[in-house]
């Protein structure tokens, strides 16, 4: 009863990326400022700090001649369009495919930035899983974030339906306390609201995405609270300024 | 909407240790049967939880969310379940390690291996 499966290949064999010990960047575009990713561990709901919320934000798109597959297929290809302004993701060369790592570099709350437009927060995503109606990225040591955010669509009522949907904590109490006081909450939803609404845009679709809160544990977990030490905004904060003596320096 | 390819069979083994077979898929169209058969291993009084997945076909990325979600649940729960998984290819034993569902829920190969431990 208890024997592992006989099939050697599962159907979602292809599906799923290899673990990995530690990211690396070197299938990543050039370009950002590639801080905390390089030499760091996966993190994962399992892993994080504060509390556990699973957060699904979605758009109809009524008369749009794509099915799931075709939306997935546009929304991999062109994902870093459909991001709000400030924010970048420099992925990876090959497409987003299991296994790959992407750069984020990510505006504050508010959509906040460095003098020069530069970003706040460096840090990275690995595509975990991709098929054709879906794909997932987990979250590296330092992110805001700990968790499973999975990009898909369906069918749902004769309409096509795009979905975010992230299980996640914050990875530390630093971050714990920005969502807390809502900072963290509002700048997480507005950038998949507006993510979604450019994706809409896409698709000649003027969409009104929704967005459903739910906390799964209510618990900080104490044990992760030293994840404070990798925490990529402070790391990015200290890194700023030699960003920008850079910049200038190119200018020069 | 697909529907749900996931068949399930709730097993006491005593000693407050309750078997959940799953035979076919793990994706988000599982959610309900898969809470259901939580529930119902709950009701009758399980206080380890033993996921067998040697009937598991394909799991996606929403199916390693329910896994967490069944995780907490049984983390909550008063008093706290103990979550083991038997069964697991080597396949899904590598997904468990991506996702690092292997340091929060005990993997064994067998039922005994489980039990005993």
């Amino acid at each position: 009863m208890t024997e592992p499966a006989p099939n050697p290949a599962p159907r979602d064999a292809g599906q799923w990326a290899r673990p990995v010990d530690k990211l690396n960047l070197s299938g990543v575009q050039a370009g950002g400022i590639r801080l905390n990713v390089e030499g760091r561990h996966l993190t994962g709901p399992i892993r994080g700090f504060g509390q556990m919320w699973q957060k699904t934000y979605w758009v109809r798109l009524p008369g749009a001649a794509a099915a799931p597959a075709d939306v997935i297929a546009v929304w991999k290809a062109e994902f870093p369009n459909f991001w709000p302004k400030g924010n970048r993701f420099y992925g990876p060369l090959t497409g987003i495919r299991p296994g790959e790592v992407a750069v984020l570099n990510l505006a504050g709350p508010g959509g906040v930035t460095a003098p020069g437009d530069t970003p706040v927060i460096a840090t990275g995503i690995m595509v975990i899983f991709a098929d054709d109606v879906s794909f997932s990225f987990m979250t590296p040591e330092g992110h805001i974030l700990a968790g499973l955010i999975t990009f898909s669509a369906h069918t749902d009522e004769g309409a096509t339906v795009a979905q975010v949907q992230a299980l996640i904590r914050t990875m530390d109490p630093l971050y714990e306390l920005m969502f807390r006081v809502g900072i963290g909450h509002k700048t997480e939803d507005d950038f998949w609201l507006a993510t979604l609404r450019s994706l809409a845009a896409r698709f000649g679709v003027n969409g009104l995405p929704q967005l459903r809160s739910a906390l799964v544990d209510p618990r900080v977990q104490w044990s992760e609270a030293k994840n404070v030490w990798q925490n990529a905004a402070i790391r990015t904060g200290l890194y700023l300024p030699v960003a920008l003596l850079k910049k200038v320096f190119r200018r020069a | 909407m697909s529907k749900p390819n996931l068949r399930l069979s709730v097993r006491p083994l005593g000693g407050g240790c309750c078997a959940i077979d799953l035979f076919g898929e793990v994706t988000a169209f599982a959610e309900n049967s898969l809470m259901d058969a939580y529930t119902q291993a709950t009701g009758a009084g399980a206080t380890t939880l033993l996921l067998n997945f040697s009937g598991l076909e394909y799991m996606n990325s929403s199916g390693i969310g329910l896994l967490v979600t069944l995780l907490i649940r049984a983390n909550r729960h008063t008093p706290r379940q103990r979550l083991l998984a038997v069964g697991l290819s080597e396949h899904y034993r590598q997904i468990f390690e991506l996702t690092r569902l292997n340091e929060a829920i005990g993997i064994y190969a067998t039922e005994a291996e489980a039990l005993a431990a």
